[in-house]
């Protein structure tokens, strides 16, 4: 198996303010391995930025233990580092922000050299990696244009620059996108991708969009109340989503929801036949190769008409959704469901004919 | 130009541009206490802002005890009114300088006041600074003094703003130290224009006075957009 990089062992997280005692983070135990995407999704307030904060310890934990890259950083309540370790740590894990952070009166060169200056490196080889970290984030261009003269897209592109600059191993991105138009995200994500492949770093992005789960992490944790209710592979998750926040959160991703609005005012849905159902397919893996539409009007001659469908790759698997109009015979109709559900295909009856 | 002066602006003529009383001179005093108190002052005063962003909750040197002194001392000097602490610091500068008399004495207390109005000027704008930016810089892995620097460079044009306007209220508070001698275009207004119902010369100290602070204004303004890159 691939070795952990990220150990976070039952970690609580409590605020006193005034009295009232906040729990941002409740018993939250996560394993992420070298070279994972990991997404951790959530509403805002649901204690993601809280609990990704205690791997490079900007905050710390009220208890539990963190292990990072086989070191205990913190353990027994208390940090484990000296506070130059902890520098040294923390050089080793880059951090990018929504709103970039960039230092406003420093140049894009300025802002990556930041990072450098307790870098063992001589000044020639600091200013040569500067020049490097922006011309592999595509910026070499703008090196001496301030944040205010960026976009978003770039002033992000900075901001993953200084975060390399010590070439760190871990990856840190809290909601980087959230404040970028969709091309931009796009192409933002397509960087952190090829980063994770062509140096192997480890990312861990905390994000509400599980679209961008979709699209760049191999595993995901949902959040909820400070709690971590559901974690797994993204193909395991998006497949089979136990709970019912996970399957809100899938739902806004793939679209269905949208698509079943526009579905059901549609006259064939609105009229439905009485020999007739609406039905919603759901599979993952081998079971897309199989012809199962086909083979249950070979056998049962019930008829399936596609409204909606939608396949996704998910880590090298195929997994769909359909919406269909099966119609047929009513005896028909109860062997048909059958024999899908054999198939290993999750179905869900969404409207009968009457 | 000088006849037109003469018969036009009588008293002012009379006081004269060179001598101990001379235009001049008050002018030269009235730099003379601005600067220094802005130097004194303002230094302690950035100096005390800084530690009370620090210090503050949720600070990068988080410490309660630290944080309610500067606060509270910054909020009884910044209370007490100018032309009172004028004589209560009288001791104060006695101690000092061994004179409670002159453009020097008064530098003691307009430096009080000044550190008093630029420690609140420079609190805001350090907490007013985007805490993510310390963020990043935390999560580089950077130090206590770098994130000093963090700070101050980033705040830069705004300290620079403050400074305009903590100077512009010097320069008011200078003519009250005409009070305890201290001299300057204030003392000229009050004790050669206004007591002396020769207002011309009350009218020409006036107009110096504005001279002085709209410089002040466009040096500050001017130094500012030059140097902010938002």
């Amino acid at each position: 198996m691939s070795e952990t990089i990220i150990q976070l062992d039952h970690i609580d997280i409590t605020f006193h303010q005034k009295k009232k005692v906040i729990e941002a983070v409740k018993d939250v135990s996560v394993s992420i391995n070298k070279g994972d995407i990991y997404g951790i999704v959530g509403y805002s307030g649901a204690g993601k930025s809280t609990l990704v904060r205690v791997i490079n310890l900007l905050q710390i934990p009220t208890a539990g233990t963190i292990t990072i890259g086989g070191q205990v950083t913190f353990a027994n309540q208390e940090v484990q580092l000296s506070p130059a370790e902890l520098r040294q740590k923390r050089q080793k894990i880059g951090m990018i922000f929504q709103h970039f952070n960039l230092m406003a009166q420093k140049t894009a060169r300025q802002n990556v050299a930041f990072a450098l200056r307790h870098s063992d490196l001589s000044k020639i080889e600091r200013a040569k990696k500067v020049e490097e970290l922006l011309d592999l984030v595509g910026l070499s261009d703008r090196a001496d244009n301030y944040p205010a003269q960026l976009s978003g897209g770039q002033k992000q592109r900075v901001a993953i620059a200084r975060a390399l600059a010590n070439d760190p191993e871990i990856l840190i991105s809290d909601e980087s996108t959230s404040a970028l138009d969709p091309k931009t995200t796009k192409q933002i994500l397509a960087l952190l991708q090829e980063l994770n492949r062509k140096l192997g770093l480890t990312v861990v992005m905390i994000t509400h969009e599980m679209q961008i789960v979709k699209d760049i992490c191999n595993r995901v944790a949902v959040m909820q109340n400070g709690a971590l209710i559901e974690e797994g592979s993204v193909l395991e998750i998006f497949s089979h989503p136990k709970q019912a926040l996970t399957q809100e959160f899938i739902r806004t991703a793939t679209g269905i929801d949208e698509a079943l609005v526009k579905i059901e005012k549609q006259d064939i849905v609105e009229d439905l036949a009485s020999n007739a159902l609406l039905v919603q397919l759901k599979y993952a893996g081998h079971a897309t190769d199989e012809p199962i539409l086909n083979e249950i009007y070979k056998r049962f001659e019930v008829t399936a008409n596609i409204l909606y469908g939608n396949i996704e790759i998910l880590d090298n698997t195929p997994v769909g959704e359909l919406v269909v109009v099966l119609s047929g015979q009513l005896d028909a109709l109860e062997a048909a469901q059958q024999a899908i559900l054999e198939a290993g295909v999750a179905l869900t009856v969404l409207k009968r004919g009457a | 130009m000088s006849d037109l002066i003469q018969t036009y602006l009588p008293n002012v003529y009379k006081i004269g541009l060179w001598g101990e009383d001379g235009w001049f001179m008050a002018t030269y005093t009235t730099l003379y206490m601005t600067i220094w108190a802005f130097l004194i002052g303002g230094l302690i005063g950035l100096l005390t802002g800084l530690f009370l962003v620090l210090t503050a909750p949720g600070g990068v040197l988080e410490n309660k005890f630290i944080f309610q002194i500067l606060d509270k001392v910054t909020s009884v000097f910044r209370a007490i009114p100018f032309i009172i602490l004028l004589f209560i610091l009288a001791p104060v500068t006695y101690f000092l300088l061994k004179t409670n008399l002159g453009p020097t004495a008064a530098i003691v207390p307009l430096s009080v006041a000044t550190f008093a109005f630029f420690t609140r000027q420079v609190q805001v704008v350090l907490s007013e600074l985007d805490r993510g930016v310390i963020e990043a810089a935390q999560a580089s892995g950077a130090t206590t003094f770098d994130l000093i620097k963090v700070y101050l460079s980033e705040g830069l044009p705004d300290l620079i703003r403050v400074s305009t306007v903590t100077l512009i209220s010097l320069v008011g508070e200078t003519a009250m130290a005409g009070a305890i001698g201290g001299g300057g275009i204030g003392n000229v207004a009050i004790s050669y224009g206004y007591n002396r119902f020769n207002h011309d010369v009350t009218w020409t100290a006036t107009l110096l006075i504005l001279l002085i602070i709209f410089s002040i204004q466009l040096l500050g303004d001017l130094l500012t957009r030059k140097l902010s890159h938002r």
